[in-house]
This record gives structure tokens, C-alpha cells and sequence, in this order.
């Protein structure tokens, strides 16, 4: 999937080599002083209807937001790191919600067996968009998307509406908080550092980046590239899982909606993107994607807090994306233009 | 034949067909520890598929691969490295965004209580660099920060890593500066006398006779000779690589009376690919343009069509100055380009033989011109398609015809100038004496052409001229029916010397 890189370059700019390496700004530095500058702006504009922005109450609601965003694109970053993407996770959050809640019936009891039971149908639905991509050398964004067409198909035939019944004890999950800080968004934290974890520090982890950086190259630098592709796609669909058993665990029921209404599918993929890592894969991580989420989750709360008209704020989402890309490209050029030839 | 106790490799008959196309028939190589041997041969003599059956990419048809007297067969590279063989790819295999000491891990790395051990990661990647005496490099640099030399050298650590003791290299000069080519043969010295095993693949004469200590000659995939360095001058080895007979039909080159006023000129003309050129086309002439694989060739021919505009000098159209910034405006002007790689830049492979030859005229030219296309048979029965009707799919058709239906594409809109890349690549006799005729046809209705083509029989036979290219600029100039030797000393910037 790397098609960006450049040929040949000149003989002339290649034998050139910047004496100093310039400390540069990462993506990731990008997106934390964003959002930083976000927070500032939005605690003024709040501040000027005379109310505050980050009290509890706006800390607990921009990290609720956070939270099931934050675990699809943990999930997210790590296929698309690969050189591959999801675009099944909305429909596979409704359905493990499903599952969950279904199979816990009410009763605490069965919290732990449909907590596995739903992340088992997870698991196998990225074992099935993994193999499909692999073996079958479907398209990622074709065989996720028919992957999702007939997760739709399955909900629409069989629910209405929500369905199952999720015990009290297991909506604690969904409501406990320990000071401002939802304990789910600890939870989504502590996904996130282990996934930070595995692909920063474990050798499949190594490969991911591999094969998303040149599938061709880490082929031959012996890399199970099919085994990489498919363990990123299962890890992602369990990502995906834990959103929907959370979001189960707030609804207090499944729904098969959940993940669609939220828009999961492409709210992950540009949290990923805003995040700083490369749609083609090869270069990112988590911590730009946990930024991107809490950028996103701000702007969410920052408008509801001054009302704006939910058109309008799509629009400035849009916008932020969009400038965020380009600017990452940007700097990916210069880069590129100093240090002369890549690949 | 009991193996010498220093032979490390031993090919013996190798045979290898692509697609029903020979590639290597019954070819030899022996390689010893601690001398450079450099395999030599004209573009498509076989080297680089030579080193990939070494390096276990592919398998040979027939013939047996020996490693320190064993006999071995290689399912896939992975069987090769296990066995002490690395290959140092004419393109680099790395990660521009991963550090140093992780591209040279790839694939392997050390891992210690579930994690990837990075500190002996970057400790062994130190101590082989510090071996190569490449202190310079930090394993924790991304790779995008070196300089190309300095990619080249992790790609060396990377081979060695695996505790190669046969190191295939493929070209390696092929992307570096001259004052980094002096490093690379340094580093190639260095470890020659640390007792590895190296294949070196050049068609650069001084390279080849400044580092090996034995050369073998490879010809259309057959092997021709070898012997040590010392016993073989630069003549002898011109002679070994083109030594064949031109034993083809060519149509009749342009008589004196035949040419015109010049159509395309260059002055001084260059780019960051290509520089000081200066050559001149006459309407009614087929000028050939020789030079081995990245001397610039095809660069000119990207730059006169606006792919990678000339940067500096003069790029003149019939006696007027033009500046070409894109293939648009070099259409609008009459140049017409029939690239190297039918299949990628040629044709529109899904799309009717009729589609394919108006292309150029819908998209490149205004108003009437383009819409006019009651001339379609006429064309396609000069280039002489041999179609189930024009509504066929290109993809349908054979390499010969499919070349015919570019060049239509481009009779189309009546270019002054034609620059063709490999007009006879990949397409039968048959088609190939076609292609020559409408050539000289053409030229004979006064369009200028621009040959390029690493076959040099093909390009001696066919040329009125022939401009060689050396580095990226022309090396010097020779007349109708120049000898092939002639031609490759001028290639091979072994300069005029041997010229014939």
C-alpha cells in the first residue's frame, strides 16, 4: 500500500545529508498542543456565556465521550497501521451489544460468560474480514464494507430495537466514577497502553509496522505478513467488541444501532487519521490516536456547552480533519525534501 | 570435480524460463570466500535473474546449487539466508520511517520476556557497523535521515546479520554519488578481506576491474566465460558481452536527399536526471539513443514530453524555443512519447482498440481535430492491427499489436517528433519488423525520431545516428552501423579508446 514513495532522486540533493537532525514536531506533539489549544479556547468561548468548561462535570463528559470512540480507534489504529482499515466496527458494536446484553438476560451471573461470549463473536468476525483480505486478496475497504453489509443484514432480520437486559451490577461499569474520571475511560486507557504496549515494544507489534510501511519489504525480510494482517483485523474487532459490551453496560440493553448512530465507523478512522498516523499505514500509534479522540470528544462537548447547530459543527469537524491531513503531508514533505531519498 | 576447499558457491547449469521465455540456459558460477566476482553482461544477459536463483527468489528450472560443497535447494529466500546467502537488491528494502537497528532486525528481532530486545537490538547493530568501520551511523536514527550511501551500508548490516558469508550485490552504484562509490568500494574491500564471499553485478567496466579478482561474462543468458581480472583487458570483455552476429533485416536507412531542417533540438539542455545535452533531430531521420540501464536514456525522453521538464538549456520545436512543462503542452506541440512500459503508460488496457487510438486526440487537442475520427481504419490498417474489430479490448490482444495501437494513438495526432522508449520490447518477430518499417516510414513523411533501445543490434540497425549516453549525459556521437563494441565503450564510460 505504499505508493507514495518517491523513485529516484537526483544524484545531487542525494549525496547532501543535513549536518544536524532538526528536532522536529511530530504528529503526535501536533495533535497534544491542539488539543491543548482547543481546551484553552473552549474553556473561553464557554467561559464568555459565563460558564466553565473544565469543572467536573465537562472533564467527566468530554472522557465519557472519549470512551467508546477511544476503544474502536485504539482498535482502528492498529489496521490501519498495517496498511489496512475497518469499515465494519459500527455494525460489530451493535451486534456484540447484542450479545452481551442477551446473553446476560439480567442475571449477574453471567456477566463473565457473555462478556467472552461477545468478544469471541468479535474475535471471529476480524478472523473473517483478516482471512477475507489475506486469502481471498479481497480489497480491505471492499471486504470490510461487505463484511458490515451483512452484519446490517443479520440486525435489521432479527431486532427491531434494543433487546436483552444488562444486571445492575454490570452498569456500574457504564456509570461509576472516581472524581471526574468515568471508570470505563480508565478502562479504554488501560486498552490503549497495552495496545501502545504491543505495538511499540512486542515483535508482532514490530511487524505491524512493517507491513503496513512496505508489505513487499517485509516480505521478504521474512515477516509473516498474512498472519500480521489477520492478528491486526482480530484485535481490532475486539476493540470494537469491548465498545459495544460498554456501551451495553450503559444502555443498560443491546441495541443494534449503537455503533451506527455514533457514526464509529468513520468517526474511528478519523480520530486515527487526526491522530497522525498514515492511512497507508507504516507510522502512528496510539498516543496520536488517544489526542485525536480527546480532540474530537472536546469539540463535541465545547459545542453542546455554546449550542451550536449540529450542522454547522460537523462542518468544523470537517474542517479540523481535513487541516490536520494536510498539514501532517506538509511536513512529511519538507521532511522528505531535506533528508532526500526515502525508500 | 572436487570442489576447491575455498569454493563457498557453486552453480552449475542453471536454466531458467519466465512464462516460456529463456532467461538462463545451463549458466555456471563459482564463487569463492574472500574475492569479489563480478558477473558481467549486456541489459537482459540474465545477471540479475542469476543472483535472484542464488538468493532463492527463484527457482531454476534445471541445474544444481551447491554452498560449501552441499548440494541445496531453496524454497524461497528465507532457505537462501539460512544458508549464509544475502542479496543487496538493486532496490533498497527498507523502512524509511523505522530506525536503523529495526530495519536491520526485521524480520528477526531478538525478542527477551515478551518484549522486543531493543537494547541488543541496537548493541549488535552497533557492532557490526563498527566492524564495517561505519561509525557514523546511530542504530537509533530513522532511516529516512540517511543519506543514500548510508542506506546502502544498513542494507550491507542487514545482509550480514544473518551471518551471510555469500553477499550478493546487484548493481550498487547503480543510485550512489561518485565520491559515495569510492566509500562503497572501500566497504566492499573490507569485506572481501574479512573472507566473504561476494557477487557483484556491474556493467561498469572500471568498477569491475577495480574490485574483483574474477569476472564471469554472461550473454543472452548463456554463460561465455571466466577468468580472473588480470588475465582479461576491458577490449576482451567489450568483445565477450556483445560478440554476436547482425545477422537481421533492417528497412533502408535515410539517404543524404531524405533529410529535412531539424525538428527537435536540445541545447544545453538538463534536469536533476540529465545534463548538458546537446543533440538534434532532422525530419526524416531515426536517431538512435544507446546507454546502459540508468545512464539517462529514458530520462531524456521523460524530459523532452514534459514527464520531468527540462530545468535548464534549450528545448527547440522547428527553429522556436519551447518551454514543455507537461506531456498537454509537448502533445499540442507535436511530440508524441511511446513509452518503455506498454502495458502501465501506453494503453488504457480495458478500453477498445478505437478508444485507445483516439485518446490522445480527444484529450490533447481542441474543437474539430478532436472530434474528427473518420480517419480510424485508415490508421489502424497503416499500423496494421491485427483485431477482432475496433471495439476490442486491448488487453485482448498480443504485445506486437498492442505496440501498434500506440503508435496509432500517436499517428493520430501527426507529431513532428517521436520519441520511442523501447519500441520492440516484449513483442514477436513478426510484429518487431513491423514496428522497423512504420518507423522508417514515418520518417520518410518527414517526422523526426528519437530511438531508444537497450538492444543494440535493433538500434545499429535501425539508426541514421546513434547519440550514446554515459551518467546521465551524452557521451559521444557514431555513425550509421557503428560496431556494438564501439557503442558499449562509450556506454560503459570506457571513452573513446575503444572506440572501433
Amino acid at each position: 500500500m505504499s505508493t507514495l514513495q518517491e523513485n529516484l532522486v537526483p544524484a545531487r540533493s542525494r549525496a547532501t545529508r543535513p549536518a544536524a537532525r532538526r528536532r522536529r514536531l511530530t504528529p503526535v506533539v501536533i495533535v497534544y498542543l491542539a488539543l491543548v489549544a482547543l481546551l484553552v479556547v473552549g474553556s473561553v468561548l464557554v467561559g464568555l456565556r459565563g460558564e466553565v468548561l473544565l469543572d467536573q462535570a465537562g472533564i467527566f463528559n468530554i472522557l465519557t465521550r472519549a470512551t467508546a470512540l477511544g476503544l474502536v480507534a485504539v482498535g482502528q489504529t492498529m489496521v490501519i497501521l498495517t496498511g489496512s482499515l475497518d469499515l465494519s466496527v459500527a455494525y460489530l458494536i451493535g451486534l456484540t451489544s447484542l450479545v452481551a446484553a442477551q446473553t446476560m438476560a439480567g442475571r449477574d451471573g453471567m456477566v463473565l460468560p457473555a462478556v467472552l461470549l461477545a468478544l469471541a463473536v468479535a474475535a471471529g468476525v476480524g478472523l473473517a474480514n483478516g482471512l477475507i483480505i489475506t486469502v481471498l486478496k479481497a480489497n480491505a475497504f471492499i471486504a470490510t464494507l461487505g463484511m458490515a453489509l451483512i452484519l446490517r443484514g443479520y440486525l435489521e432480520n432479527n431486532y427491531t430495537g434494543p433487546a436483552g437486559d444488562v444486571p445492575r451490577g454490570f452498569q456500574h461499569l457504564g456509570y461509576d466514577r472516581i472524581g471526574p474520571v468515568p471508570a470505563a475511560a480508565l478502562v479504554m486507557l488501560a486498552v490503549a497502553a497495552l495496545a501502545w504496549w504491543y505495538l511499540s515494544r512486542t515483535r508482532a507489534g514490530y511487524h505491524m509496522y512493517a507491513v503496513g510501511g512496505d508489505i513487499e519489504v517485509a516480505r521478504l525480510s521474512g515477516v509473516p505478513t498474512r498472519r500480521v494482517i489477520v492478528t491486526a483485523h482480530v484485535l481490532c474487532s475486539i476493540a470494537a467488541g469491548l465498545t459495544g459490551i460498554y456501551l451495553a453496560s450503559r444502555l443498560g440493553s443491546g441495541a443494534p444501532y449503537v455503533g451506527t448512530d455514533a457514526g464509529y465507523d468513520l468517526e474511528s478512522i478519523a480520530a486515527v487519521v487526526l491522530g497522525g498516523t498514515l492511512l497507508a499505514g507504516g507510522r502512528g500509534g496510539v498516543v496520536g490516536t488517544i489526542g485525536g479522540v480527546l480532540i474530537l470528544a472536546t469539540l463535541d462537548t465545547v459545542f453542546d456547552d455554546l449550542e451550536v447547530d449540529p450542522f454547522f459543527k460537523d462542518v468544523v469537524r470537517g474542517v479540523v480533519l481535513v487541516t490536520a491531513v494536510a498539514l501532517y503531508a506538509r511536513r512529511m514533505m519538507t521532511a522528505r525534501r531535506t533528508r532526500g531519498r526515502l525508500a | 570435480m572436487t570442489p576447491r576447499p575455498a569454493t563457498r558457491v557453486r552453480l552449475t547449469g542453471i536454466s531458467k524460463s519466465f512464462l516460456g521465455v529463456p532467461v538462463l540456459h545451463g549458466v555456471d558460477l563459482e564463487v569463492r570466500g574472500g574475492e569479489v566476482h563480478a558477473v558481467m553482461g549486456e541489459n537482459g544477459a540474465g545477471k540479475s535473474t542469476l543472483l535472484k536463483v542464488l538468493a532463492g527468489v527463484h527457482r531454476p528450472d534445471s541445474g544444481t546449487i551447491e554452498v560449501d560443497g552441499a548440494e541445496v535447494s531453496f524454497a524461497g529466500p528465507t532457505d537462501a539466508q539460512r544458508a549464509g546467502i544475502a542479496i543487496i537488491h538493486q532496490e533498497f528494502t527498507l523502512l524509511p520511517h523505522r530506525t536503523v537497528a529495526e530495519n536491520v532486525y526485521l524480520g528477526r528481532e531478538p525478542v527477551r520476556r515478551m518484549q522486543v530486545d531493543r537494547r541488543r537490538m541496537v548493541a549488535d547493530t552497533r557492532e557490526l557497523l563498527d566492524w564495517l568501520g561505519e561509525e557514523g551511523i546511530d542504530p537509533t536514527d530513522p532511516v529516512s535521515s540517511l543519506s543514500v550511501a548510508q542506506q546502502q551500508v544498513v542494507e550491507i548490516v542487514k545482509a550480514l546479520s544473518t551471518n551471510a558469508r555469500v553477499l550478493g550485490m546487484d548493481e550498487p552504484t547503480a543510485a550512489l554519488a561518485d565520491h559515495e562509490v569510492e566509500l562503497l568500494y572501500d566497504l566492499v574491500r573490507r569485506l572481501r578481506d574479512r573472507g566473504i564471499a561476494i557477487v557483484y553485478i556491474s556493467h561498469r567496466m572500471r568498477e569491475v576491474f577495480d574490485l574483483s579478482n574474477r569476472i564471469t561474462v554472461l550473454k543472452d543468458g548463456r554463460f561465455v566465460i571466466c577468468a580472473p581480472t588480470s588475465e582479461l583487458t576491458s577490449e576482451d570483455l567489450v568483445r565477450h558481452m556483445v560478440g554476436r552476429d547482425l545477422g537481421e533485416y533492417y528497412p533502408d536507412r535515410a539517404k543524404p536527399g531524405d533529410l529535412g531542417p531539424v525538428r527537435l533540438a536540445l541545447r544545453g539542455a538538463g534536469n536533476d536526471r540529465v545534463r548538458d545535452l546537446n543533440l538534434q533531430v532532422r525530419a526524416g531521420e531515426i536517431v538512435g539513443l544507446a546507454g546502459l540501464q540508468g545512464s539517462g536514456r529514458s530520462a531524456v525522453a521523460r524530459a523532452v514530453f514534459g514527464v520531468e521538464p527540462l530545468t535548464r538549456g534549450v528545448l527547440e520545436i522547428d527553429g522556436v524555443p519551447r518551454r514543455v512543462k507537461r506531456p498537454r503542452t509537448a502533445v499540442r506541440l507535436g511530440i508524441a512519447l511511446v513509452t518503455e512500459d506498454r502495458k502501465a503508460a501506453g494503453l488504457a488496457l480495458r478500453q477498445s482498440v478505437r478508444d485507445n487510438t483516439l485518446l490522445v486526440r480527444r484529450a490533447a487537442l481542441r474543437g474539430a481535430r478532436s472530434r474528427a475520427r473518420s480517419d480510424l481504419p485508415a490508421l489502424l490498417k497503416l499500423v496494421a492491427v491485427v483485431a477482432t474489430g475496433e471495439h476490442q479490448e486491448v488487453r485482448y490482444l498480443s504485445g506486437g499489436n498492442q505496440q501498434k495501437v500506440v503508435l496509432a494513438k500517436w499517428l493520430a495526432v501527426e507529431p513532428k517528433v517521436l520519441v520511442v522508449d523501447e519500441p520492440t520490447r516484449g513483442i514477436d518477430v513478426g510484429a518487431k519488423r513491423a514496428v522497423h518499417e512504420l518507423l522508417r516510414d514515418l520518417a520518410r513523411r518527414g517526422v523526426a525520431v528519437l530511438m531508444i533501445s537497450s538492444e543494440l543490434p535493433e538500434l545499429i540497425g535501425m539508426s541514421d545516428r546513434i547519440l550514446v549516453m554515459h551518467d546521465g549525459t551524452l557521451a559521444g556521437e557514431l555513425p550509421a552501423g557503428a560496431s556494438e563494441g564501439a557503442v558499449m565503450a562509450l556506454a560503459t564510460g570506457h571513452g573513446v579508446g575503444a572506440a572501433a
